[in-house]
């Protein structure tokens, strides 16, 4: 019940936001909606099936250059096509990317993600008549439901209805994994998370479930990129490097992994927490891999995880 | 009817002989309880017979089907399940979802990515039918790391259950739970498995009590060989049988 409130209190406080608070929040609102997004297929990975991957920044990654190549290269300009298409390329490479990783867990599993996500950063940056190297691909300004919005400039457009268009992409992908997670599917993957030897005897085909879960959070993470190259207009190499990696598993930590909702206040707090901090000191990353030994050691269950504390210690 | 037919395994590691030469055919109908001292191969034979190990040489055939390393999730599919000695549970997972999982594979409806697990109520009834069975019916939202041990073994007995199995075979299913209990857990099981069609139970017990009290068939093993395949009647007249599984000790009680 309290949940729903603070929910609806939530999606009214984020409808309102464009016309209440500056317009630099605003702003910062889109990464943390994109980064939402990427997020909760992360989260399916990690929360629900107990799979930690250091390389999901891959996918975000390939998102945004789908993004740029179809806008730069194809004239593409259709927000709704370059989702589809940033969908589709994850999920095309997911399928070889996630057959070979699924056939290991806990550390190995990371690793080769991390491994994955390295080869690809390489190829982004050193492979630049295609990728453009490190200057990337610029994202050009995309059409939304066929709308150019002409009159407005690069921050009214942003702020307004790539805002709401964004939005509306985190509530339908919040509402799908809401699904999927709830769904027999999800009680197996949580199964396997549990106590995969166990699920397999009681008829979990687990590498199969890991596998379908893999490329689901690979199609998240690229519709989570695409929408983050709009406002930043590029896709540049370093969306896949490593350091993105653990941004995405840092933000899940700090919003807490096993609660549905932690990847959205984690990418949230994270984006605001990155901006003061930055505005305060140019040593910010000292300061957050502060907080992030904090919320490790004192808060393992996250900023979620703090107000569901009284509703089951954890054992 | 036979269900479950091995011909002749032999299974080796390395050098040492685990089962050597042993043929069994479990029939509809049957309680089997697999006996023996320790290094007797029981465990291996279990093993073999559920196709987690191939065997070096022999046959293993699960109503016609080779069973040899087909895995854990075939095995289920084909009408076979399998607990094992240590207690195995889905500690986050409540009772009720626990028992969700082998219900929803039976039903091939596992996968289903976009359903609403929430308002299958299919699933449920069964879920809740099952539960009642075990004693757990009134436990179904308690997550199954909260069950004192004595419950968390009859969910894992429960969880084989589930899958509405021709074959249940079963690794100590008392062990690490009091004598008083013991009983008790037993003839749920029992009672369970009438009730729900499996057709064949087979155990690996140790506790001698069980062991008499419920099966119908003894398989003795010794050495990797099968020593004796009789009744319990059968085996308790055999002074020599006894002391050679059992040790005098249990002659002597």
């Amino acid at each position: 019940m309290i949940a729903r409130a603070l929910g609806a209190i939530a999606v009214v406080a984020l409808l309102a936001a464009p016309v209440v608070i500056p317009r630099y929040h605003v702003t910062l609102l889109l990464p943390a909606f994109a980064y939402s997004i990427g997020l909760l297929g992360l989260n399916l990975l990690f929360g629900t099936t107990g799979l930690l991957s250091f390389g999901h920044a891959l996918f975000v990654a390939l998102g945004a250059y789908t993004a740029a190549a179809l806008t730069t290269h194809f004239h593409i300009l259709h927000l709704e096509t370059l989702l589809i298409g940033a969908a589709l390329v994850a999920g095309v490479v997911a399928v070889p990317v996630g057959l070979l990783c699924v056939r290991y867990v806990k550390i190995y599993f990371g690793m080769l993600t991390l491994a994955f996500g390295m080869l690809f950063y390489s190829f982004l940056y050193k492979f630049y008549t295609l990728t453009g190297g490190d200057e990337g691909i610029r994202v050009l300004r995309p059409r939304l439901l066929g709308q150019a919005f002409a009159g407005l400039d690069k921050v009214e457009f942003l702020i307004g209805p790539f805002y709401y268009y964004a939005l509306a992409v985190l509530a339908m992908a919040t509402l799908l994994m809401h699904r999927i997670v709830r769904s027999p599917f999800g009680l197996g993957l949580r199964a396997i998370r549990e106590n995969p030897d166990k699920a397999a005897y009681v008829g979990v085909a687990v590498r199969r479930y890991r596998f379908y879960a893999f490329v689901i959070a690979a199609v998240f993470g690229a519709v989570g990129g695409a929408l983050l190259a709009v406002p930043t207009g590029l896709a540049d190499p370093l969306l896949a490097y490593w350091t993105h990696s653990g941004n995405l598993v840092f933000m899940l930590l700090l919003g807490g992994f096993d609660h549905f909702l932690g990847p959205l206040v984690g990418a949230l707090v994270f984006i605001l927490l990155q901006d003061t901090v930055m505005s305060l000191t140019t040593y910010w990353r000292f300061v957050f891999g502060a907080i992030l030994a904090v919320i490790v050691i004192f808060f393992p269950r996250g900023l979620l995880g703090l107000l569901a504390w009284r509703r089951e210690p954890t054992a | 009817m036979t269900l479950l037919e091995a011909v002749d395994v032999r299974k080796f590691y390395g050098t040492f002989c685990a089962l050597d030469g042993v043929s069994l055919t479990i029939a509809a109908g049957q309680f089997v309880s697999i006996i023996g001292p320790n290094g007797a191969g029981k465990t291996t034979l279990v093993n073999v017979l559920t196709g987690l190990l191939a065997p070096t040489s022999g046959r293993v055939r699960f109503k016609g089907d080779e069973v040899a390393g087909i895995g854990p999730v075939r095995l289920a599919r084909l009408g076979m399940a399998r607990s094992f000695q240590l207690v195995n549970v889905f500690p986050g997972l409540t009772v009720g979802e626990t028992l969700a999982v082998p219900v929803l594979a039976r039903r091939r409806r596992g996968g289903r990515l976009l359903a609403s697990l929430a308002r299958d109520r299919e699933t449920w009834s069964d879920v809740a039918e099952i539960a009642a069975l075990f004693g757990l019916g009134d436990r179904l939202e308690r997550p199954a790391r909260t069950l004192p041990q004595g419950d968390k073994k009859l969910l894992d007995v429960a969880s084989a259950f589930a899958l509405r199995p021709e074959v249940v075979l079963m690794d100590e299913p008392t062990s690490g739970v009091s004598t008083a209990d013991k009983h008790a857990i037993m003839q749920t099981l029992v009672q369970a498995a009438a009730r729900m069609g499996v057709q064949a139970i087979i155990q690996v017990e140790h506790d001698m009590d069980i062991v008499f009290g419920y099966s119908d068939r003894i398989v003795a093993l010794h050495q990797g060989r099968v020593l004796a395949d009789a009744t319990p009647d059968a085996v308790r007249a055999d002074e020599r049988l006894i002391d050679t599984v059992l040790g005098r000790s249990y002659l002597a009680r």
